[in-house]
């Protein structure tokens, strides 16, 4: 197993040349236009040309009133749920592959989705009723697992080791998943079902009205890292060397990912490889500057969820399909694509 | 505040309605639900269901709006039903209130596997339909079935199996199967089990089963009655050795629905015989 420290310059230079600002600019258009289009379709055919009007005056007609109820009720809560968990998800990915100096670090690989569902499903079948203790049990469980991987992973140096540690864990919050289903009643298991592949489909403007200001809060605090993440890029000791602390910056970014990731998983369940997919893509044309990585993944993150879900609402009408097979079906041949090219 | 308005709206909208005629377009959840309303002859009224809803076979040709434990909200909204029929275990979270926020009437219905809650079953569905003296009708005719149905003194030691993914579940207490199994008088190896567990091979040898009863998809998932019976763990067991197995359509094994007295009788004829399956 060979150090895989990138040298800085190779890791900084992008693969085409694009201003930073010009790409933001560009994914917070395609953006928009996604939540549009995603707004726009579904089981039930609202006429796009009636979007903004419905929504901005009381209609007049039943079926207006109809479509107005369902933007309101259904679509958007599910838009704005995708948006900000696509968003968190690829960040803490971002700030995992930097903290761990490891391309492949990502919430599902790393078992961190897996410990907050842990967490979750624990506090369901004990019979913990209110979203903010089964959010609270999801964050611990997040926050164990984090600690966990990188305690085992970090080690030795190597990807392989940290994708065996985070193999391990994942193992390890399979089996209490499974232990507490077994144990559950058939009311809990209606709670628990959705876990298995993630879904969108629990959306609602409560549930948003505090996930949405604690992801951005969180990520206004890591996106203040930038600089120490560059840091990382060259090395821990180098790091040390150019001033940054990094006992606290590593506690901090831990406790910071796992507080993202931890509620996340508790409402919409494991949606894998966002975490894994966004940050590479948006880092060719920018390269691995961090103050424009993270920002960029934000918006990156929050298209690749919208498109997910706008598919799954799409494939199977009047059915759909968990988001998280979803992901998982771009997801897993680009993690491929990525362990081929890998040169050990 | 326009939500707000526009739900205090919907309430002024949704009282005259739920007075206005019969409803015309229904959506059931939960294939007992689902079921009740063919057998009150209602069945013309659907116009989708969910993925459970396999009982009768015009059932099969209705939009399905995904399994109803985890059902598409938008789905259900897009076929536009003024009343949506939902067994209590309907999921999401939260979904059948969002529903009831999209303007349909949503009518939720007991899923305990006793009598008193099939009778709550269909005359709640029978309500909501406006045709209660059918519903009455029926849970009569129900209960006079149920009489007539004397279990014969034979009380094997039953084995209740699902095993629709090749793993062998048991069925516990709080089951509907073991429930039927409760009326027969007859004995549930697994009593004391609370639900469907996985059921370990050995268990299984050990429980001295003498008849197994079982759902049709669970003998075509394992690919017949011979590979079914073949499965480690039932292949010892007496019930397999001398094939008494009494193979049913699942919606009658697990609804606990009208079809009840159906199933006691099927049951029964598997418990008195030493009939073999074929």
């Amino acid at each position: 197993m060979q150090q895989v420290a990138v040298s800085p310059a190779a890791a900084v230079r992008p693969r085409f040349r694009a201003g930073p600002g010009a790409v933001f600019v560009a994914l917070c258009i395609l953006l928009a236009l996604m939540a549009l289009g995603s707004a726009g379709s579904g089981a039930l055919d609202i006429p796009r040309t009636q979007l903004l009007p419905v929504l901005l005056s009381m209609p007049g007609s039943d079926e207006a009133l109809m479509w107005r109820n369902i933007l309101i009720e259904v679509r958007l809560p599910r838009i704005a749920l995708g948006l900000v968990a696509g968003a968190g998800l690829a960040l803490a990915g971002a700030v995992m592959q930097a903290l761990f100096r490891n391309p492949l670090a990502e919430p599902g690989l790393m078992g961190i989705s897996l410990g907050g569902a842990t967490g979750a499903v624990a506090a369901i079948v004990l019979g913990v009723g209110s979203m903010l203790g089964v959010a609270s049990a999801a964050f611990a469980g997040s926050l164990a697992a984090t600690a966990l991987v990188y305690r085992l992973g970090t080690r030795r140096p190597g990807v392989a080791n940290l994708l065996l540690a985070g193999v391990a864990i994942n193992a390890l919050c399979a089996s209490i998943v499974g232990f507490f289903t077994f144990q559950a009643s058939d009311v809990q298991l209606r709670n628990l079902t959705f876990w298995n592949m993630g879904s969108l489909a629990g959306a609602n403007w409560t549930m948003l009205a505090w996930l949405a200001p604690l992801v951005a809060v969180l990520s206004a605090l890591l996106l203040r890292d930038w600089r120490a993440m560059n840091a990382l890029l060259l090395g821990e000791r180098e790091a040390q060397h150019l001033g940054f602390d990094l006992k606290r910056l590593r506690r901090r970014l831990v406790v910071l990912t796992a507080l993202l990731v931890g509620p996340l998983v508790a409402v919409t369940g494991s949606i894998g490889f966002v975490g894994l997919v966004v940050p590479h893509l948006i880092r060719l044309p920018l390269g691995a500057d961090h103050r424009w990585l993270l920002p960029n993944c934000l918006a990156g993150g929050a298209i690749a969820l919208t498109l997910a879900d706008w598919f799954a609402r799409l494939a199977v009408i009047p059915a759909e399909l968990p988001i998280g097979i979803v992901t998982s079906l771009v997801g897993g041949p680009f993690l491929l694509w990525m362990l081929s090219r890998r040169k050990d | 505040m326009n939500i707000l308005r526009a739900a205090l709206l919907l309430l002024l909208c949704s009282a005259p309605l739920a007075q206005a005629a019969a409803p015309a377009r229904v959506v059931g959840l939960g294939g007992p639900v689902t079921e009740i309303i063919y057998a009150l002859g209602a069945g013309e009224r659907l116009v989708g269901a969910d993925a459970s809803s396999i009982y009768p076979a015009e059932a099969h040709r209705l939009p399905k709006v995904g399994y109803y434990r985890s059902f598409s909200i938008e789905g259900v909204a897009s076929l536009k039903p003024d009343l949506v029929l939902a067994s209590e275990d309907s999921g999401p979270l939260h979904a059948l209130e969002q529903l009831r926020r999209l303007g349909s009437l949503v009518v939720i219905l007991p899923s305990a596997p006793t009598l008193e809650a099939l009778d709550q079953r269909i005359m709640g569905v029978a309500k909501a339909l406006d045709i209660e003296p059918r519903g009455a009708a029926l849970v009569q005719k129900l209960h006079a079935d149920l009489r007539a149905v004397r279990p014969s003194p034979a009380k094997p030691r039953v084995l209740l199996i699902s095993s629709h993914t090749g793993r062998l579940q048991g069925a516990g207490d709080d089951t509907a199967a073991a429930a039927m199994l409760k009326l027969m008088d007859a004995r549930n190896v697994l009593a004391g089990q609370r639900g469907y567990k996985p059921l370990s091979a050995e268990a299984a040898v050990a429980l001295r089963p003498e008849v197994i009863v079982t759902g049709r998809m669970s003998v075509d998932a394992s690919g017949g009655l011979d590979a079914f019976l073949a499965q480690p763990g039932l292949a010892a067991t007496p019930a397999a050795r001398s094939r008494r197995v009494v193979v049913m359509d699942d919606l009658l094994l697990l609804g606990f629905g009208p079809r009840l007295p159906e199933a006691l009788r099927l049951l029964d004829a598997g418990f008195s015989t030493q009939a073999v399956a074929r």
